[in-house]
């Protein structure tokens, strides 16, 4: 027997829409859950029982009123910690935002209200979006629901986490160098980095603003479709948002990927990702050609230079983001009395930021400096150039292309976070989605020893209904993403 | 390639970051090590290249110079850390001599 919290967003949808279920049985069984599981997972920093209960008897009311609603009415969705939410802390996981509430809603927001979601909570991430594990929140680490033991990923651990440990049915997360994508890849989730501007980032905390796009995580390409169909579109509150027309995602999962032309690049299959991780990535490209599509080798030649032009771009971009954060307008203040105003400044920034954070303003802050600007940031750019070119060129012969989303499954929390550059190396096959701002997708692609294995897709710019044809096809050929982990539940009786 | 104690401290003062002494060892080690691997960039041959700042095509976008009231002054103050009627308190910008 399925519990409720099991069901997919659309699977919810046709029952709400149909009066056989109401939104606020559908949160309570979701706060249940949470009530088992959350003590071990640790995805959100600020759940919301409350207010998620009144949404839905808000949404149970209309319909009882007799009114027709969307899709995503009354389905509860989780939300990363960076995303601005009125009234509701938002924290960005950390010690400088900690006590922040903002006096507005993002952009997505927004438009996921006016769609009658009930948000859930605000979950755990790496401190201000930089990170790979959830090991930088400031405050503490979110555990990978199909190990405790290891990471689910990051920065948008908490995202993912609540939508595998099905605390959520979906969630919005982040992805500036992978942070979407790679934990989906962790948590045997969906996954999904739209194309640069289809988003709006208004109202999201920036970290690298021409690379941060927001994406959602759900259990199924059918999912990630509804949502995507909500939060894109143009506004005209972001000025790197793009005026271009949004598809009927929907409408693209035919099911149909005959003659789809899918390209592998060699440079995705080089030597430092794990055997398991390997082998599950060339069972899905035989499932792909199974199904009907057309795969052939390609070449990417820049890649290997790619986490070294993000790890120039995204700290520089960040460095003069977090510029803001000085404790005079909001957030974290340090008052010692005799400091002057730069002493005042410093000394806060030092004691709001984790190390993290410090490490990447440092080098930020140094890469754009005086007498090394052109052979750091400017360098970089121009290799951001030469990546973009490889993408234009691979998809003159390909509609989509094809790899692991991680080098590896996750890994043991405390493994990598004393070697920096180790846990950059997490990122080094979605790093080059961001610096080209062309969309991706991580599906649930397979097991490694019992840990999930994520298979990346790429598209070329605004061509998420490619994808997620793609995706939805595989899912119609495999049952990877059916499957949940086994996770020890606290038993609690039951709310009433 | 190794960079100076007085280098990360040059840098600090321009990121306004109050590290303390054991930070500013810990990061001269690991922004070596991490601009060590940065290097490799040089390897890329950019000279037939522009510089991408931002993957969009788009270029001084404008919106109807359109004015409206805002409403939300005091809400913005009201989460200053140091705050008095409707103004931010801040520490001194100018020496009294």
């Amino acid at each position: 027997m399925s519990e409720l919290w099991q069901l997919s967003i659309s699977e919810a949808s046709e029952r709400l829409s149909r009066r056989e279920l109401s939104a606020v049985e559908l949160t309570r069984a979701h706060l249940d859950r949470i009530a088992q599981v959350e003590g071990h997972v640790r995805a959100f920093v600020t759940p919301l029982d409350q207010q998620a209960l009144q949404h839905a008897e808000r949404i149970d009311r209309r319909r009882r009123e007799g009114e027709q609603l969307g899709p995503l009415a009354g389905i509860p969705l989780a939300i990363k910690d960076v995303i601005c939410t009125e009234g509701v802390r938002t924290t960005c996981s950390s010690k400088m935002l900690e006590h922040f509430i903002p006096p507005y809603d993002a952009t997505v927001m927004t438009k996921l209200h006016a769609a009658g979601i009930v948000m859930i909570g605000k979950t755990n991430m790496d401190e201000f979006a930089m990170g790979s594990s959830t090991e930088n929140s400031a405050f503490f680490p979110t555990r990978n629901p199909w190990d405790l033991d290891r990471v689910p990923g990051g920065s948008s651990g908490g995202s993912a986490a609540a939508v595998a440990a099905g605390e959520a049915m979906g969630s919005l997360g982040t992805d500036t160098g992978g942070s979407v994508r790679q934990p989906g890849a962790l948590t045997n989730t969906v996954a999904l980095k739209p194309t640069y501007g289809r988003v709006s980032r208004f109202g999201l905390v920036a970290f690298a603003s021409s690379l941060d796009q927001i994406g959602p995580f759900t259990r199924s390409a059918r999912d990630a479709a509804l949502l995507l169909q909500v939060i894109a579109g143009h506004d005209p509150k972001d000025s790197t948002s793009v005026n271009a027309p949004v598809p009927d995602y929907l409408a693209a999962l035919t099911g149909d990927i005959h003659g789809l032309r899918i390209g592998v690049p060699q440079e995705y299959f080089v030597e430092g990702t794990e055997p398991g991780v390997r082998k599950a990535v060339d069972e899905a490209i035989a499932t792909f050609k199974s199904l009907g599509a057309e795969v052939g080798e390609c070449s990417l030649p820049h890649t290997r230079f790619g986490v070294a032009a993000y790890y120039i771009i995204a700290p520089a971009e960040c460095s003069a983001n977090l510029a803001r954060y000085d404790g005079v307008k909001y957030g974290f203040a340090l008052r010692e009395t005799g400091d002057d105003l730069i002493e005042f400044v410093s000394r806060t920034r030092a004691a709001g930021f984790g190390a993290e954070v410090k490490r990447r303003i440092m080098l930020g802050t140094y890469a754009l400096s005086s007498g090394y600007y052109d052979a750091y940031y400017l360098k970089a750019e121009k290799v951001r150039t030469l990546i973009k070119q490889d993408f234009d060129s691979a998809f003159e012969r390909f509609d989509v292309l094809i790899g692991p989303t991680s080098p590896t499954v996750a890994f043991k929390l405390g493994a990598k976070i004393a070697d920096p550059y180790a846990m950059y190396l997490n990122d080094v096959f979605t790093i080059p989605a961001n610096l080209a701002g062309i969309p991706g997708i991580s599906i649930p692609g397979g097991f490694s020893e019992g840990l999930p294995v994520g298979v990346q897709l790429l598209a070329p710019s605004f061509g998420e209904a490619t994808l997620l044809r793609a995706a939805d096809a595989f899912q119609r050929g495999t049952d990877y993403h059916t499957r949940w982990p086994k996770l020890p539940v606290k038993q609690t009786r039951k709310r009433g | 390639m190794s960079i100076d104690r007085k280098t990360v401290d040059h840098v600090a003062v321009l990121a306004r970051l109050a590290l303390s002494d054991e930070e500013r060892n810990q990061l001269r080690e690991q922004l070596s090590t991490i601009l060590e691997h940065i290097n490799a960039i040089g390897e890329a041959d950019t000279s037939q290249v522009p510089a991408t700042a931002h993957v969009l095509p788009l270029t001084d976008v404008m919106r109807a110079d359109d004015p409206r009231q805002f409403r939300g002054t005091q809400e913005l103050v009201d989460r200053a850390p140091a705050h008095e009627g409707p103004y931010i308190r801040v520490r001194a910008v100018l020496d009294n001599d």
